[in-house]
């Protein structure tokens, strides 16, 4: 129906007498362009790697298609246009990319070290460059697990429930509900934890539980989501067959349907931690900072890495380095958790499933 | 609705409930009660849910009741309370928060319908998922990280570009009066730009994908170029899914707290000066900032803004949910 409504162009088809560009104009353009845009810079002043390649793309953009448009004629010009831009698109997306991971792996290195690992910041004041993250791994571990222990029993039952047995208004509500749910702001799960805990044990209660509930409003909805979609994978044969067998329901998706989507769900569940791990707005709301080790979820502040980084950077001084260090630390764990994940799902994959 | 399935079920396994042999009537009650209790407990958990996000408004309105009702003198005292009530409070911010989010949704949304177009339909078949793998990888950084390389590398990159911006354009009021250090709201919209640009990506490259063939088969069989068929085929079919996805991308951008937190140097008014720090403020960030420090009644007006944040962001989020699933119902492709 898209195709209908398209304006008919003067001339249907590319008129064949019209010539084309060779292949390695496009080369040709991209390196004229550049050259150009260096001696332009170096004309009007100092030139910069950023600036040239920023001018050159423009130069290149407007240079081929002005030449495609004599030479080509004017669609052929407008889809030229179009490509150039698409790709810059995606080239421009990368920029961010590359020069993140570029910037907490340099930055990050400086302070970086088996003892930054292995120590914590107790007596560290002023200038001082020792100190360490020790206290901030556990409690961003410890913390992140208590929200998986939360979430995992009540994200999977929810999946199984919308797969297997949801029907009607219910299922529909919940289904669109988890989805908005999805889009809760993470400063937003933060005042919840908070307002919880203070309304049930006093203004001052401050403990880890209190940031582990509020990261798991955050990463229930992502497990419920990617559980569903592995137990969707499953095959209905499967589930029919075991029916045929006699199997009560419950134990046919016990033993059927979700062992066969384990992986999968193991894959969601790593990504679902990835996810919260590096949260820093509701853990800054309800568990603070503290400098030394705290192991008891149930007590007391608690250091976390995103956290810790935090401070850090607002500290500034020698706390820069320590906020690099801990952003690469974090960084770190996180990809660790998606390669993982990814490991998992390949090796672990029902075969022939796909 | 599950319980009215569950006898069904167990009604239709082999007649239980005739075979006198005791161990056939056993497995078949286990079977029944176990059907039950999972039952119960799969429905418990999705109720849970509901109840959960209905706690979230319930807690939240009754930790910021003492805000609402509080008489202006009270809330006064507090020492960065500026304006008579909650609502006086949260008018600047709610305006920094729709700037900063609008802002990034003006520069993310071409640039990733432009992305989603070369992995969907440029880039080389071979090589398009690890291409949309490398997009996602920006969806995996942590937002504190984000701040950093806002705070310590953006803003050195972006001042000579502001530089020129506020020189040659000055004269317009939305690019007037820059000032060195970038911290200003367009730098924390460059941040959050980038930060909602994986997911605008992802759903709108999953719709383009499901452009029949047939269409753009057609397109091409006319004569089209490749942008003319992306542009009468593609772009018509995926309309509705890239402004789904701009508005979870906008719901994102609204809840964003590090980012804007960590760049911008906060200020309250109702200002178009995009290039001047000290102007604007969000709601997240300015809980982040306040909280902790905040005792007693300015907790509570804190949690009022939140509780706009919340429902602001609600909204949003509803209204795009709803836009893909009305697409999905009515849409061919499904």
């Amino acid at each position: 129906m898209a195709v209908d409504t398209a304006p008919a162009p003067a001339t249907s088809l590319v008129d064949p007498a019209q010539g084309r560009l060779p292949r390695w104009a496009t080369w040709a353009f991209l390196a004229g362009g550049v050259v150009a845009a260096f001696l332009l810079l170096l004309v009007l002043g100092n030139p910069t790697v950023a600036g040239v390649v920023g001018l050159g793309a423009v130069l290149y953009a407007v240079g081929a298609t002005v030449a495609s448009f004599v030479v080509e004629g004017r669609r052929r010009a407008v889809d030229r246009l179009a490509t150039t831009l698409v790709t810059g698109a995606f080239l421009l997306a990368l920029i961010p990319l590359v020069s993140l991971v570029l910037l907490v792996v340099t930055r990050g290195m400086t302070s970086f070290s088996w003892t930054f690992l292995t120590t914590d910041m107790v007596g560290i004041f002023g200038d001082m460059t020792e100190g360490g993250i020790a206290h901030a791994i556990v409690g961003t571990l410890l913390i992140t697990f208590a929200a998986a222990v939360i979430s995992v029993p009540i994200g999977l039952l929810t999946a199984i429930y919308l797969v297997e047995y949801g029907r009607g208004p219910l299922a529909r509500a919940i289904t669109f509900l988890v989805d908005v749910m999805t889009g809760i702001p993470s400063i937003v799960a933060g005042l919840f934890g908070f307002a919880v805990f203070t309304l049930a044990l006093g203004p001052a209660f401050r403990a880890g539980i209190m940031g582990a509930v509020a990261l798991s409003l955050l990463m229930t909805p992502v497990v419920i989501r990617s559980v569903e979609e592995m137990l969707r994978l499953v095959p209905n044969e499967l589930r029919e067959a075991s029916y045929a067998l006699g199997v009560p329901k419950w134990l046919t998706i016990v033993k059927v349907v979700l062992r066969t989507a384990a992986a999968g769900i193991v894959t969601g569940v790593m990504l679902a931690v990835a996810r919260i791990i590096g949260e820093t707005a509701p853990l800054l709301l309800t568990v603070g900072l503290v400098t030394q080790m705290n192991t008891s979820l149930f007590e007391g502040r608690m250091a976390t890495l995103p956290v810790f980084a935090f401070r850090q950077y607002e500290q500034g001084g020698t706390g820069i380095d320590r906020a690099w260090a801990a952003a690469l630390t974090l960084i770190l764990i996180v990809m660790l958790l998606n390669l993982l994940a990814r490991l998992i799902s390949r090796w672990f994959a029902p075969k022939g499933a796909r | 609705m599950a319980l009215t399935t569950t006898p069904r079920r167990s009604g239709t396994s082999p007649d239980g409930e005739q075979v006198d042999a005791g161990a056939a009537v056993r497995a078949a009650s286990t079977g029944r009660v176990g059907s039950r209790v999972f039952a119960g407990l799969s429905t418990g958990a999705g109720v849970l849910i509901l109840l959960t996000l209905a706690a979230v408004a319930v807690f939240l309105v009754i930790r910021a009741w003492p805000a609402l009702t509080a008489s202006s003198e009270e809330l006064g005292d507090i020492s960065w309370f500026n304006g008579d009530s909650v609502a006086e409070y949260v008018g600047p911010l709610i305006f920094g928060t729709l700037l900063a989010s609008v802002l990034a949704l003006l520069i993310a949304v071409p640039v990733s319908v432009g992305i989603a177009l070369f992995i969907s339909h440029y880039a080389p078949r071979r090589l398009a998922q690890s291409l949309g793998y490398l997009i996602d990888l920006l969806a995996a950084i942590p937002s504190v990280v984000y701040g950093l390389w806002g705070a310590l590398w953006l803003l050195g990159v972006v001042d000579p570009f502001f530089e020129w911006l506020s020189g040659a354009l000055g004269f317009i009021p939305l690019f007037a009066d820059y000032q060195a250090p970038a911290k200003n709201i367009l730098s924390a919209s460059i941040v959050l730009a980038v930060m909602i640009l994986p997911i605008i990506t992802a759903v709108s490259r999953e719709v383009f994908l499901q452009t029949p063939r047939l269409h753009e088969e057609a397109s091409l069989a006319l004569g089209a170029t490749r942008w003319e068929m992306v542009r009468q085929a593609v772009l018509p079919f995926g309309r509705s899914g890239v402004i789904s996805a701009s508005m979870l991308g906008l719901g994102r951008a609204l809840g964003e707290t590090m980012a804007v937190l960590m760049v911008i140097s906060p200020g309250f008014l109702y200002s178009f000066h995009l290039l001047q720090p000290g102007q604007h403020q969000t709601i997240a960030a300015n809980i982040a900032s306040k909280f902790p420090e905040a005792s007693g009644l300015s907790v509570s007006a804190l949690i009022a803004t939140g509780l706009a944040l919340f429902v602001i962001t609600f909204a949003v989020n509803f209204v795009a949910r709803w836009i893909i699933a009305r697409r999905a119902e009515f849409s061919g492709a499904n």
